[in-house]
């Protein structure tokens, strides 16, 4: 290889890796096994790092009137929280209602946001079976799993969202100029 | 007899005039002394200037605007920041703070504020903006003055480490395209970041206006992507995952995506596009009578400076260019000015900005034909005020 051509890849591989390089000030440390932990559980869009436990639409409905029905309503229909079903059909309408069954593109996500961010008042409450439980019923009401439907890591992944193809890429600039 | 010059006469005369005055004083008329020196300062009993806030079930959970009109210059006063919270403001003690780099790199790491106050810092001036600042404007109804119509964006002097810097110390992986940013609030809100916007002007903020970040802005840590949306830049940081792909959490899919008349919804639309709003005169506000006025505003953009703001007197037929105040810099407010007479006729008022992109700040109109009435988020359009022959300044949409 020409020495000019071999600078050039250098120069490619050391501007791509450069991130890479080894540690300039050496602050820190590593994590112990237990604050990795302490971190809790972040699930991938593909349903990756979906925890062990399970639910059913009927354990999620007496969760759903003890601890969420408060504010999303007795029927899931919305109150001071949003509607959790309905809407599909309606987002190329004038009045598009966005909820988990007509908007969410994935199913594994419902399960990492109830666990994360719900009950509003207490979150982190919930065991990851009760999450899976909450997750099964509203999945129920908006029609995308029976009533027998046993909610784990391998059946939530497996669930596709109606929504699953609705998100672009930015185009903007998108104005015309007059 | 000694002589007096003109300007000693004139003296004594007004002095005499005062004094005479003063001469009656009762002891009572006697001035009291001020406040003893403190630790810590309040702002005058006279200044009101407030955010604005909604009566709320959840108020742990929602927005506080800033009252954009009653600021000077582009630094907006810290606690006047406007915040947007999902389940409160947690009560950090940065001694027992850690933020947490694992995911796709070579070199996991766990970091104190001491750690991280180690490192080389900057200190910028960013604004920042949320997503849904002015989300009212896309409806029939839109805001009544600055701070309803746009007060959802301020500036600040921030201080603090570039990100790179720290992903240079953890040394990404090949594969590493994103990162995802968690915050110790309750409900851990994450949002996921481009790893070029990371390695490029990101920021590890725990510095502002000169102290401390406020704890409604992410005491003692925050992530800060200067000119990008305001919800992307995770308060209270705890840990930065590094990945292959976009976490697609709640807060990038189900909100702050902007749905398209044909049921689409664009994603990830993250730099804020130029804005400008005329904050005097401006909704709410009464001029007086005819006669000199100074003219302000402010103007940003998320892609660099601000290179041109003009203004129009007659609803958007002609336009005339501001001063800007200098320096100007890249992704924070830029001040413009004009003085103007205004004759007491009627007026219809409103800015428009440019960036050094070449964009210009577009209409309401060319905003909803382009994107309908539903995006709900991004709203950047050109913002009218309707002066009447009384003095009254009124939003000029409704």
């Amino acid at each position: 290889m020409p020495m000019c051509k071999r600078l050039a890849l250098l120069i490619v591989i050391s501007v791509l890796s450069a991130p890479a390089q080894s540690p300039k000030h050496g602050v820190g440390r590593k994590p112990t096994e237990q604050e990795m932990r302490a971190l809790g559980v972040t699930v991938a869009p593909d349903g990756t790092g979906l925890p062990e436990g399970s639910g059913t639409v009927a354990e999620g409905r007496a969760l759903f009137a003890q601890r969420c029905a408060r504010c999303h309503g007795e029927k899931a229909e919305g109150n001071i929280g949003p509607a959790l079903h309905g809407g599909q059909g309606s987002l190329a309408t004038p009045k598009p209602r966005k909820t988990v069954g007509s908007f969410w593109p994935y199913a594994p996500k419902v399960w990492d946001y109830v666990n994360r961010a719900m009950p509003f008042d207490q979150p982190g409450l919930l065991t990851h079976s009760e999450v899976y439980s909450a997750v099964a019923f509203i999945l129920f009401l908006n029609g995308l799993v029976g009533e027998n439907e046993v909610l784990n890591a391998k059946s939530l992944a497996k669930i596709r969202m109606p929504n699953r193809d609705g998100f672009v890429p930015d185009p903007r600039p998108d104005i015309k100029r007059k | 007899m000694k002589k007096t010059s003109r300007r000693q006469a004139l003296g004594a005369a007004l002095g005499g005039g005062l004094l005479a005055g003063a001469g009656k004083a009762r002891a009572e008329d006697a001035r009291t002394l001020g406040k003893p020196l403190s630790g810590y300062s309040e702002r005058s009993p006279f200044v009101k200037s407030m955010r604005s806030t909604r009566q709320s079930k959840t108020p742990e959970a929602g927005s506080s605007a800033t009252p954009l009109a009653e600021t000077y210059g582009i630094i907006t006063p810290s606690a006047l920041h406007y915040e947007r919270h999902h389940s409160g403001v947690p009560a950090i003690d940065p001694a027992q703070h850690r933020l947490v780099i694992h995911g796709l790199v070579e070199r996991p790491l766990i970091l104190t504020m001491d750690d991280i106050r180690r490192l080389p810092s900057v200190s910028r001036i960013h604004f920042l903006e949320c997503g849904g600042n002015s989300g009212g404007e896309w409806g029939p109804k839109t805001g009544p003055d600055a701070q309803r119509a746009c007060g959802l964006a301020s500036c600040s002097e921030w201080t603090g480490v570039p990100l790179r810097l720290i992903l240079n110390e953890v040394g990404l992986k090949p594969n590493a395209s994103w990162l995802i940013a968690e915050g110790a609030d309750a409900c851990r809100m994450q949002r996921s970041v481009p790893i070029v916007k990371a390695l490029d002007d990101a920021l590890l903020a725990y510095g502002q206006n000169g102290e401390p970040l406020r704890p409604g802005q992410g005491f003692p840590l925050r992530l800060l992507t200067p000119g990008w949306e305001g919800n992307g830049q995770v308060k209270w940081l705890r840990s930065l995952e590094v990945t292959d792909q976009p976490g697609m959490t709640r807060d990038e899919t189900s909100k702050y995506s902007d749905l398209m008349p044909d049921g689409k919804a664009r994603i990830f639309t993250l730099p804020q596009e130029a804005k400008s709003v005329v904050t005097f005169p401006s909704g709410g506000q009464t001029l007086p009578g005819p006669g000199l006025y100074e003219l302000t505003g402010l103007a940003w953009t998320g892609k660099g400076r601000i290179v041109r703001v003009e203004v129009t007197f007659d609803g958007g037929h002609t336009w005339r260019d501001t001063r800007l105040d200098e320096p100007r810099f890249r992704m924070a407010f830029t001040r413009f000015r004009l003085p103007w007479r205004w004759d007491g006729k009627p007026a219809t008022i409103a800015s428009r900005a440019t960036d050094e992109s070449g964009y210009v700040q577009p209409t309401r109109e060319q905003l909803i034909e382009a994107r309908g009435m539903n995006s709900g988020y991004h709203f950047n359009g050109i913002k009218l005020w309707k002066i009447a022959a009384d003095g009254i300044v009124t939003n000029a949409d409704v």
